[in-house]
């Protein structure tokens, strides 16, 4: 079962290298990590997709709050949350192709951040469906390289927990 | 007034309590040392090795309670220490190491006795620390003894830059508030008293009682439950001496080199009460097969440990003493059970297991039996001793053979398994504990791990007794290779060893010898009255192994037994 957990940190120097040093040394994976600072400049949110079982995601969630610069887990699949995430896909479509290029990033709401005689850089954000859904189209359309953020999440206000 | 920052480490230590510091100077700590150098309320012992001081600075603090602390230079000799740090992670030790480092301007440019420490022991710390700004300083250490010393215990570094050392800054002692860090020690009353109602339903009931019981001293709580519901106590290796080793109730260890009985009864159990352990693979063998009747209490105060390795009924996070107390209460004023008839068959069964195996060798006129020796040395000392252990053989018969009453008097290296670990532990015990005896029970491979400490020994005039079961083999290597290797002793012989008689000597020890039975008592006596560190090398049959053995992945009751020798045989049984 994929997870998203959101982790609130001392905004530290190497408090990351013991979050990842704790997925690392104990096996767990980790799909993707993303870390900003919160309206505290001394706390950092990170947001971490990871995958296991029952047991391996409880240990997951006791192990990241044992982190002495740990503050506050939350497993975002007991809350009624908001997951984002952006890419940035450069494609090099050929001529006919570009306008189709133009008119997806359009049905996708995305913006063109960049371009070039021979490319488009779309910027996307959604949830992971959204973003997996517009990569998909792309991909004939001959992408060059793409970059994602990772996601992050919120959860939703004044919903109660989940079940 | 402003101060330099090794006056502020030397201040912060000297309101933490401390007196007594293992090290080993070097270039960027000279400041701290030019303090210590007529400093009248610390006094530093000087080891031989910074492994030494480390392992001496953990068994000072398994020996005590307190914090253990160690203060070594940068590069070399902080890595030196990363063996004892995850020594004393794995089995829970508070420790504080001050680690020189090199000017915080230099940091990065892989200067001279340069190593990222901090980087290098962040998986075998509780946490650690670099402190960049002298300012940071006596709140950083203030910190690190609190994290060290609260919660589940454990090793803590401070990377300290040599300029952070001699810069200056007001002196403050702030308090300590880590609004990340606050463990849980009350436990969850419902579920204390959900417990309580298991153990009054319970018809074969067994505690198994871990290194948690010693480190929260929960000796007494922990008796007053078992006598109280009458429940028989088995102990991990990290918790022998939690419970008397000579009750009726104790089951002594189990696991790998559990005793029959032990592990019997965990097996055949309809109720576990775990406390202050965590199911470790040396305890529960295959663990699908680990006690399969059993509904499982499982107190400990990291939460971690819970449902890590086995599930779990009755999970309770807390401070065992804490919990324990309450437990006690509830048992005793709510469920108000009478186990008298319940527990009889129970308590039946064991005596029985006792009775088909009880823990034994076989005597040998020629020989000295390994076993024999620390049944010896339980006998003479009439369990009034601090047993440090090496790692091996020598640690399992020392486990086994020797009966453990009170809590801290038992120091081995349970969880990383560190040979070598021992004698310096003992040296860091005899310190804490001038007028007590400690012993080292030791083999002739580890002791030569850290056998330089003698010097140490010798210096400070601790007089540390080490019985060395001398077998020329790594015996624990070589019992498997037998066993399950076809007797392929590869690289396990030792071939040449020094005469250990004569390397005390040269330290300006003493050195003894027996290499026959009748001649252990008479050189145990005459060692455990002499006021100085003696190496006593027993020359012990090289064939002997431990017994019982669980073979590796398979289930606690299956275990291996020593094979009745053809010859007309003694078997000798131990109370």
């Amino acid at each position: 079962m994929r997870h998203t957990i959101s982790v609130l940190v001392e905004n530290k120097f190497g408090v990351l290298s013991r979050i990842s040093g704790l997925f690392s040394g104990r096996g767990y994976n980790i799909e993707s990590l993303s870390v900003g600072e919160t309206i505290d400049p001394q706390i950092s949110t990170m947001t971490i997709v990871t995958t296991g079982d029952d047991w391996v995601i409880e240990q997951i969630t006791k192990q990241l709050n044992k982190l002495i610069d740990v503050i506050k887990v939350v497993d975002m699949k007991e809350l009624e949350h908001v997951e984002r995430e952006m890419v940035l896909v450069k494609v090099a479509p050929r001529q006919q192709d570009k306008a189709e290029v133009l008119n997806l990033a359009e049905i996708f709401r995305g913006r063109i951040v960049d371009s070039s005689q021979k490319t488009y850089t779309i910027e996307i954000t959604g949830d992971e469906k959204k973003i997996e859904a517009f990569i998909e189209l792309m991909k004939p359309m001959g992408i060059k390289e793409f970059v994602r953020t990772g996601k992050v999440a919120i959860a939703r206000e004044g919903m109660k927990k989940k079940g | 007034m402003k101060i330099t920052g090794a006056e502020i480490i030397i201040e912060s230590l000297k309101r933490e309590g401390v007196r007594h510091l293992f090290g080993y100077p070097g270039g960027v700590v000279l400041n701290i040392f030019d303090l210590l150098y007529d400093n009248k309320d610390i006094q530093l012992i000087l080891t031989r090795h910074e492994q030494g001081a480390i392992h001496a600075a953990d068994g000072y603090a398994r020996a005590t309670g307190k914090a253990g602390v160690a203060l070594v230079t940068s590069g070399p000799g902080a890595t030196n220490t990363v063996t004892g740090i995850a020594t004393a992670s794995m089995d829970s030790i508070p420790l504080v190491v001050l680690s020189g480092q090199v000017p915080t301007m230099l940091i990065g440019n892989d200067a001279f006795q340069e190593a990222d420490i901090v980087g290098i022991t962040r998986p075998c710390t509780k946490y650690n620390f670099l402190v960049k700004d002298v300012k940071d300083l006596s709140r950083t250490i203030k910190e690190a003894f609190h994290i060290a010393t609260t919660g589940r215990p454990g090793p803590v570094l401070i990377d300290l830059p040599k300029d952070v050392t001699s810069n200056k800054t007001e002196f403050v002692w702030p308090e300590t508030d880590i609004r990340s860090y606050k463990p849980t020690y009350e436990g969850n009353k419902w579920m204390i008293t959900n417990a309580a109602h298991q153990i009054a339903k319970a018809k074969k009931p067994v505690i198994i009682a871990g290194g948690g019981v010693i480190i929260s001293g929960a000796s007494k709580e922990l008796r007053e439950l078992a006598e109280h519901a009458e429940i028989p106590v088995t102990m991990t290796l990290m918790g022998l001496g939690g419970f008397p080793g000579t009750h009726d109730l104790s089951l002594g260890m189990l696991g790998m080199h559990g005793t029959y009985y032990a592990n019997m009864a965990v097996q055949d159990s309809d109720l576990l009460i775990a406390i202050g352990m965590r199911f470790d693979d040396r305890v529960t063998g295959k663990i699908e097969a680990f006690a399969p009747h059993a509904k499982i209490v499982h107190i400990d105060i990291d939460p971690t440990s819970i449902r890590k390795n086995v599930r779990v009924d009755v999970p309770i996070v807390g401070d065992v003493k804490r919990v324990l107390t309450v437990l006690n209460k509830v048992l005793k004023e709510e469920v108000k059970e009478q186990w008298g008839e319940v527990r009889k068959a129970w308590l039946k069964q064991i005596s029985a297991w006792k009775a088909e195996r009880p823990m034994s060798y076989t005597w040998s006129d020629e020989e000295i039996k390994p076993q024999f020796v620390v049944e010896k040395i339980h006998e003479l000392t009439k369990g009034d001793a601090i047993i440090t252990t090496e790692v091996g053989q020598n640690q399992m018969w020392a486990a086994q053979f020797f009966k453990y009453d009170k809590p801290r008097t038992f120091l081995s290296s349970g969880g990383l398994g560190t040979m070598g670990y021992g004698f310096p532990a003992a040296i860091g015990a005899q310190l804490a504990f001038p007028n007590k005896l400690v012993i080292d029970i030791a083999g002739d491979g580890s002791i030569q791990m850290n056998i330089q400490e003698l010097a140490t020994a010798v210096i400070y005039k601790l007089p540390v007794k080490v019985a060395i079961l001398s077998n020329r083999y790594l015996g624990m290597v070589r019992q498997w290779q037998e066993l399950f290797y076809n007797e392929r002793y590869s690289y396990s012989h030792l071939d040449v060893i020094p005469d250990f008689v004569e390397v005390a000597q040269a330290y300006r020890a003493v050195g003894l010898r027996a290499t026959k039975p009748s001649e252990v008592e008479p050189v145990l006596r005459e060692a455990f009255k002499i006021q100085k560190p003696v190496f006593m090398e027993f020359v012990v049959n090289w064939k002997e192994k431990v017994y019982p053995m669980v073979p590796a992945g398979a289930p606690i009751d299956h275990m291996l037994f020593e094979e009745p020798e053809k010859k007309e045989k003694k078997l000798k049984a131990v109370k």
